[in-house]
């Protein structure tokens, strides 16, 4: 039951076979059995199971939607009524939002069952899940490594089985990352396409929510439900609701795949190469057609987002200043002091520094130099795919350039750490969607994640390539070794 | 370039974040490291082009100028750390 997906699921729960409160049952059993994982910050058992009786109740009556009675987790960004939203900071350590997000209302409305809030880095400033004041989480596949981040602790719940689905934030890579480290899929979809409302800000021009579940399929069951317009986000687009599960039946004859050079380059490790080249030639024997693409900026990425999005979280992490909510230090001796405490104490050491960065290319002197040119170059980034996507339908790598890396591992420099999404951040740069699906295994056994980048509004078209591939594939069905079912 | 711990106290002042003296050294290191990192975006030639501050083109979208939301203060304050009768309550500003 805890390996199906969710058409299986869902029919199981129409046909009476099994009940919300059973499933839901087995998922909270299944969290508690793993809690060394770390993968939870708050589950809510009571609440969890009330509403898996009210999701057997609706389908008893015929109002079932197709996730009625699935139990899913929040990344604790999202704001729930039910649970504090802690954004894995001691800032927002005891912090309960007074309303819902619009993704957790739709969800929420479409039957769900929320079970719990996951662990992540402190507000999505991470790539490995380490920087949460709660502690790092656990890989399933082996918990002396991360399972990626910021959206770790939802990738892995997935990939061990906890949850069928989840959701996640995606601003420089953070669901696509650990989806590919835990060895599940994640999605992230345009910008604009998911509303932020109730979502906390990092970096407002970059900042996605998108869907973490199994397989490709279930990606496009969840989107269904997330997207949508709402005029609470001044950013969230109008346009008619789309299925982005219809190409779900379509095959690949014909697709044309972009093979940037840019990112079969050195440092990739060899076990991720061989993995994703497999997956390319397997994509050519069923008729797609490679094409080579040039993405010469995309070099560029790290460095242009290390720029633009700790300027603009130095402007939106300005409102924690221990005055309308969150932490406020204890001792101090007048206004500046008690903003300064309360935000040494409150923040972690990841995010501060974000801060300062942030602060300095925005400060007097180097706005020109630093922030203006970012986005200048930012430009160029979006250009090259623009260029690209005239000649490609969808563009085809690696999501990361490693497998998952060992807890602890790039503690000391944080530019060892911001290496690993390089292939991952020019997708927000751009604001186009992309993907990561799993598609083999190192030689060390952990999963590797391939990516799958198309133009603006393209979800549709890339999770159904992705599904053609794990219908001849079966890496996705894999379960962790640390949780056997 | 390099920061000092000059410009670092300086940063530190207009982010509004206590560094406690005996850290200091550590975050001017691993702050000049990410200065190292984002300096090669710098020597792009980026003469004429648009500086792209969103991810689309979009405009901002107006509606009506009309009340449409409910007081909801109460709720809102009930996560501040100190209110008192609808106020928020910060330390003494004036003498």
């Amino acid at each position: 039951m805890l390996n199906a997906t969710l058409g299986e699921l869902g029919s199981a729960l129409a046909a009476k076979k099994i009940s919300s409160v059973e499933l839901t049952r087995a998922c909270l059993e299944r969290i508690g059995k793993h809690r060394a994982l770390n993968l939870f910050i708050d589950v809510d058992e009571a609440g969890a199971l009330a509403a898996a009786k009210e999701a057997d109740a609706r389908r008893s009556r015929g109002e079932g939607h197709a996730l009625t009675g699935i139990p899913v987790a929040h990344k604790d960004i999202l704001c729930t009524r039910a649970m504090r939203t802690t954004c894995g900071s001691k800032m927002l350590e005891n912090y309960k939002s007074p309303y819902d997000a619009h993704v957790v209302e739709r969800l929420e409305r479409a039957g769900t069952v929320l079970v719990g809030k996951c662990n992540m880095d402190e507000f999505a400033m991470g790539s490995s899940t380490e920087h949460s004041y709660f502690g790092p989480a656990r890989n399933p596949w082996d918990k002396r490594l991360v399972p990626g981040g910021s959206s770790g602790g939802s990738a892995a719940a997935v990939a061990a089985r906890l949850v069928p689905i989840a959701t996640g934030t995606d601003t420089g890579g953070s669901i696509r990352q650990p989806a590919a480290f835990s060895g599940v899929c994640g999605l992230k979809p345009t910008y604009g396409l998911v509303s932020r409302y109730g979502l906390v800000a990092f970096a407002s021009s970059l900042d996605q929510a998108g869907p973490i579940a199994k397989s490709a399929a279930d990606l496009a069951l969840l989107l269904n439900v997330m997207a949508g317009f709402d005029a609470r986000d001044s950013t969230s687009i109008e346009r008619a609701a789309e299925d982005y599960a219809r190409f779900l039946p379509a095959d690949v004859k014909g697709l044309r795949i972009g093979v940037p050079k840019e990112y079969f380059g050195e440092g990739i490790e060899p076990g991720v190469r061989r993995a994703v080249e497999e997956a390319l030639r397997w994509y050519e024997g069923q008729g797609a057609k490679r094409i080579d693409v040039e993405l010469p900026n995309s070099p560029l990425g790290v460095a242009v987002y290390y720029v633009i999005a700790p300027a603009e979280a130095s402007s939106n992490l300005s409102r924690f200043d221990g005055v309308r909510y969150g932490h406020r230090a204890t001792g101090y001796s007048d206004l500046m002091d008690m903003y300064c405490r309360t935000r040494a104490e409150g923040f972690g050491t990841e995010v501060k520094q974000r801060i300062l960065v942030g602060t300095y290319v925005l400060s007097h002197g180097y706005y020109d130099a630093y922030y203006l040119q970012a986005q200048k170059v930012r430009r160029l980034i979006a250009r090259d795919f623009a260029e690209a996507f005239k000649r490609c339908d969808v563009i085809l790598g690696p999501t990361a350039p490693t497998t998952a890396f060992a807890i602890g591992s790039k503690a000391s420099d944080p530019v060892q750490m911001y290496m690993n999404d390089i292939f991952t951040v020019s997708a927000p740069l751009a604001g186009v969607p992309a993907l990561s699906i799993p598609c083999g295994f190192d030689e060390k056994g952990l999963p590797v994640g391939l990516q799958l980048t198309g133009p603006h509004f393209s979800e549709a078209r890339l999770i159904g390539a992705a599904h053609r591939y794990q219908q001849a594939t079966d890496w996705h069905l894999k379960v962790p070794k640390e949780t056997p079912l | 370039m390099s920061l000092t711990p000059d410009d670092v106290r300086r940063l530190a002042r207009l982010a509004r974040i206590a560094i406690d003296p005996e850290e200091s050294g550590a975050v001017l290191d691993r702050l000049n490291r990410v200065l190292g990192l984002i300096e090669e975006m710098r020597k792009v030639d980026t003469q004429g082009i648009e500086p792209m501050a969103h991810a689309l083109d979009l405009v901002q979208r107006l509606r009506s100028d009309d009340v449409r939301e409910a007081n909801q203060r109460d709720a809102y304050q009930s996560v501040a750390p100190a209110v008192d009768e609808g106020l928020y309550l910060v330390p003494k500003v004036i003498e």
